[in-house]
């Protein structure tokens, strides 16, 4: 028996033997390295991007889309430890407060009875489930909360649930900060991080730029108070600069490397550049109309300058400006704008540079919103000017009133361009010369969001782009990235990993990850 | 005592077969303890798929072979570039065969084999990196065949028959890289269908031009399994309207799968009273196999290009009557991979490889024996890619590739009985 036992060893590990294996597996040390880093306790910053939110809502997929899930995977290769998230309940998006829904679920790409005119739509196969209220009692490696500008990660009561549902917390915080007076940067180091990441400050911009520009500048005003902001200001430079020198002070403290992201250019997101701002399109004789109808409008204007008093020559100079040409073709729309002594209808056509917002109401658009909306009234009385008829002050307020141009929330005028853009330098300025101060790793996501909106990134299944729904960049709230995007993100992470570290990591490959998601659960 | 388990165990560390493709060589307990050598042996009713012509040189009257073995293969996948990394689940397969042959009269016999010389079973893990071009595949096919053998002279017979084909096949992948229901779960398409039948036939010719050294010649034909109205299970598609999808449910299917011919020639030699020697050589003629393409009942195809080419197998084979009771066998050969360079998918994840083959028979009475036999298939690594992983939403075709490595072991026993 002692020797049969003896044989059936011998033959076990003849057959132990049998397994294969590589010359250089992966998984054994010293394949990917972490070089001056240490991967074990990574903690990521930042807000909606960092979450993984995608199609308006945060949910599970997306969270594990999400680029600091992504890189924790890599990173599990050279030291990386376990990375948490604070996972939704669903993948249906929304959130209840106390059994009321306060978030909306997410967006879906539905297609029609027929399988065509596909567009985003607001899923409702399913009802919500994540309770904000129900704290989840501990903190995790992806401290990313959707809506967060720089300043909300260093404002204590930021996560507190009681101050939800007045609009002084955020609800995603609030599902996992330690306590009601938390900050997200405290409970971030309270975990000791070997490695950070950081992606904050596009909220202090973006919320301005989707909001169509209603909010303040407060490089403008020179409020360097956040407390006092609004959710559609932009953040005073000053302001984000110590903000974020903070944030770098408390994740570095302990000697802790990381990473940090510039901010990308807001306004080449689908978001701003899918609803083209010349889509006036008219044949020859509509063109003639509208033309011949400002001409009326001129004449109407003059009329009434020079009945309120204005010498004739200055009315006429004055309402010269609503001569506009409109030709066979695309037009550029009209823009709403202050009415003051020079320009008394408060409208113009705007620039090509001026962008309009996926928001805006296109089957407005198509009836006249942003340039006349023609009823027969109107008809009427621009019958009696071609006649050589004078309409009556009643009849020439119908012709201006007729006039419908674009709201100030539903475009970004070019003051308001220049307002976002100056901010976003400074702001990158400041990322750059704090990443270089603290020698932390740098990645220009910027650089990359301009190439996918210039042609698109090349992967092994086709291009990238910025093109809402089609590009396979951006989810269907035409803001946030699909985990596609995450996956380049991830990659540009790695990259200036290993360049600032020495660290040896593997890249993710952009094909194995989805874009948006097709449901037709929409009622 | 002590010394004979030795000895086994010698023979067994030595192992046999298995080849390129799907196809399987464990025809006989005997033959695989040889390198699966045996067109030019005459040894055994195993014969019934070696050679039947060589059937009506057995002196007995009866023989029976009947045996089994376990197949145990693993295969490995890595990409470095990517840090992705996999493994098949270890599948046993357990190929049978039976054979049987009756000698009626001096220069004719007759025999009936049932065996396994196509199939294919690998698992790997639900979703991986590969799972667009497979998760889990299973093949089988079941040869039925009846023989006769016929002896022209001394020196020289010919034998063949006709075959009967029975398979069936089980492969679930997912549709493409990246599409999922709204919860995550990836598209997928299983395709499930038994009872695939065609027939074939087999020839084959040995020639004995002195009583010590035979040749052997042996041709079964092309059987190409054609599945129609099988099930095809589209489970975790969105649901969605979108005209470029197909819905969840069950459709049908037609495919064709082909069972290539193979062309074998060989010798035996007995260059010592105790001590033979074998040599068979195979002709596998897979460039039959241009593409697997499948089409659904709900309209939809997948088009899966294989472009296999010939291959060859170079068999060698010692067998040593080490008592009157106790035989010992050992073999090696070298056989090659019908899969080009940018064709190799992961459901049939096969490059060049090696096979070490043992194995031993005990006579048990001077009509019963046991026969046992083990294999060993060495594989290299291996860095391929397959070129061709067509996406059907996008229309775009991409590359999946990294380093692979396979191995393949399989323990065998079997009975011999003749009268």
């Amino acid at each position: 028996m002692k020797n049969n036992i003896k044989y059936l060893a011998v033959l076990a590990l003849g057959l132990v033997a049998c397994e294969p294996e590589f010359d250089n597996p992966i998984d054994e040390a010293g394949v990917f390295t972490s070089g001056e880093a240490d991967f074990s306790n990574y903690v990521a910053l930042g807000n909606s991007l960092t979450a993984g939110f995608a199609d308006n809502a945060l949910y599970i997929t997306g969270q594990e889309n999400s680029y600091p899930n992504i890189l924790a995977g890599q990173f599990e290769l050279a030291g990386g430890g376990e990375f948490t998230q604070p996972l939704m309940a669903d993948n249906a998006g929304g959130a209840l407060l106390g059994g009321t829904q306060i978030l909306n679920n997410r967006l879906v790409l539905a297609f029609d009875a027929n399988g065509e005119n596909p567009g985003p739509a607001i899923y409702t196969g399913a009802t919500p489930t994540t309770e904000i209220s129900n704290n989840l009692g501990n903190s995790f490696n992806n401290m990313g909360v959707p809506g967060a500008k720089s300043y909300h990660l260093a404002a204590p009561g930021y996560g507190n649930v009681a101050g939800v549902s007045a609009g002084l917390a955020n609800p995603y915080f609030a599902r996992f900060a330690s306590s009601a007076d938390a900050t997200v940067i405290g409970d971030a180091v309270a975990q000791n991080p070997t490695f950070f990441s950081l992606w904050i400050g596009n909220n202090d911009i973006l919320g301005y730029a989707t909001s169509g520009g209603v909010g303040v500048d407060h490089n403008e005003t020179g409020n360097i108070d956040p407390a006092t902001y609004g959710g559609n200001d932009i953040t005073n430079n000053n302001v984000f600069a110590s903000v974020y020198n903070d944030l770098l002070a408390a994740l570095t403290a302990n000697g802790a490397k990381g990473v940090v992201l510039n901010l990308p250019d807001v306004t080449s997101l689908p978001f701003f550049t899918t609803v083209p701002n010349n889509a006036l399109v008219l044949d020859a004789s509509t063109a003639a109309s509208l033309t011949g109808f400002f001409q009326a409008v001129t004449g109407i204007v003059t009329a009434q300058l020079a009945g309120a008093g204005v010498p004739l020559a200055q009315a006429q100079q004055i309402a010269a400006q609503y001569l506009i040409q409109f030709n066979e073709g695309p037009n550029l729309f009209l823009i709403e704008t202050e009415v003051t002594a020079t320009n008394p209808l408060g409208i113009r056509q705007m620039t090509p540079d001026e962008l309009l917002l996926l928001t805006i109401d296109r089957t407005a658009l198509a009836q006249g919103y942003g340039s006349v909306v023609l009823t027969p009234e109107v008809l009427q009385v621009l019958g009696i000017l071609q006649a050589g008829g004078t309409p009556t002050a009643e009849q020439g307020l119908l012709v201006i009133n007729a006039i419908s141009g674009i709201e100030d929330g539903d475009a970004l005028d070019s003051t308001e361009l220049m307002a976002i853009s100056n901010a976003r330098s400074s702001f990158n300025a400041t990322i750059k010369a704090l990443a270089d101060a603290n020698d932390l790793a740098f990645y220009d996501v910027a650089r990359d969001l301009v190439q996918a909106a210039n042609g698109g990134i090349p992967f092994d299944g086709g291009v990238i782009t910025s093109d809402f729904v089609t590009g396979g960049g951006f989810s269907l709230d035409g803001v946030h990235p699909t985990p596609r995007a995450h996956a380049l993100v991830t990659n540009g992470i790695i990259d200036a990993i290993k360049q600032t570290y020495g660290a040896a990591l593997p890249s993710v490959n952009p094909g194995d990850f989805g874009t948006v998601t097709l449901s037709n659960d929409v009622n | 005592m002590k010394k004979l388990l030795l000895l086994v165990l010698f023979a067994l560390v030595t192992f046999v077969t298995y080849a390129g493709g799907y196809r399987v060589s464990v025809q006989g307990q005997r033959a695989i303890a040889m390198g699966h050598t045996g067109v030019a042996v005459v040894n055994s009713a195993e014969l019934v798929f070696f050679n039947p012509a060589g059937l009506v040189y057995l002196e007995n009257k009866l023989n029976v072979s009947a045996g089994a073995s376990g197949i145990f293969t693993d295969v490995i996948y890595q990409n470095s570039d990517l840090g992705i990394s996999s493994e098949t689940d270890s599948s046993v397969g357990t190929p049978l065969n039976l054979y049987g042959s009756y000698k009626v009269n001096d220069w004719l016999a007759m025999g009936l084999g049932v065996y396994t010389p196509y199939g294919s079973e690998v698992t790997w893990p639900t979703d991986w990196a590969g799972s667009h071009l497979v998760n889990n595949i299973e093949l089988a096919a079941i040869y039925i065949q009846p023989v006769v053998s016929i002896k022209l002279s001394d020196k020289f017979s010919i034998g063949g028959g006709p075959i009967f084909v029975t398979g069936s096949v089980n492969f679930n992948r997912n549709l493409n890289r990246t599409l999922t229901d709204i919860e995550g779960n990836r598209s997928n398409i299983t395709v499930d269908d038994s009872g695939v039948s065609n027939w074939g036939w087999s020839v084959s010719a040995m020639f004995n031009p002195t009583e010590n050294f035979r040749l052997g010649f042996s041709y079964r034909s092309e059987i190409i399994l054609e599945a129609e109205g099988g099930e095809a299970t589209f489970a975790n598609f969105p649901d969605s309207s979108n005209p470029g999808l197909p819905q969840n449910g069950t459709t049908t299917f037609n495919a064709e799968l082909p069972l290539p011919a193979e062309l074998t020639v060989g010798l035996s030699y007995q260059f010592h009273e105790k001590w033979l020697f074998a040599f068979d050589y195979n002709r596998q003629f897979w460039d039959v196999y241009e593409s697997l393409d499948l089409t659904f009942g709900n309209g939809s195809s997948s088009l899966n290009p294989r472009n296999y080419q010939n291959s060859s197998v170079y068999r060698f084979g010692l067998q040593y009557d080490a008592t009157s009771k106790i035989s010992l066998r050992a073999g090696y050969y070298i056989d090659e991979s019908p899969v080009q360079s940018g064709f190799f998918a992961p459901e049939t994840p096969r490059n060049d490889s090696q096979g070490f083959s043992g194995g031993v028979s005990f006579a048990i009475t001077p009509k019963l024996a046991i026969d046992a036999s083990f294999f060993y298939l060495r594989f290299d690594e291996i860095d391929e890619s397959y070129d061709f992983a067509f996406d059907p939403v996008t229309q775009t075709t991409t590359s999946f590739g990294g380093t692979y490595k396979s191995s393949a072991f399989a323990p065998g026993l079997g009975l011999t009985y003749k009268l």
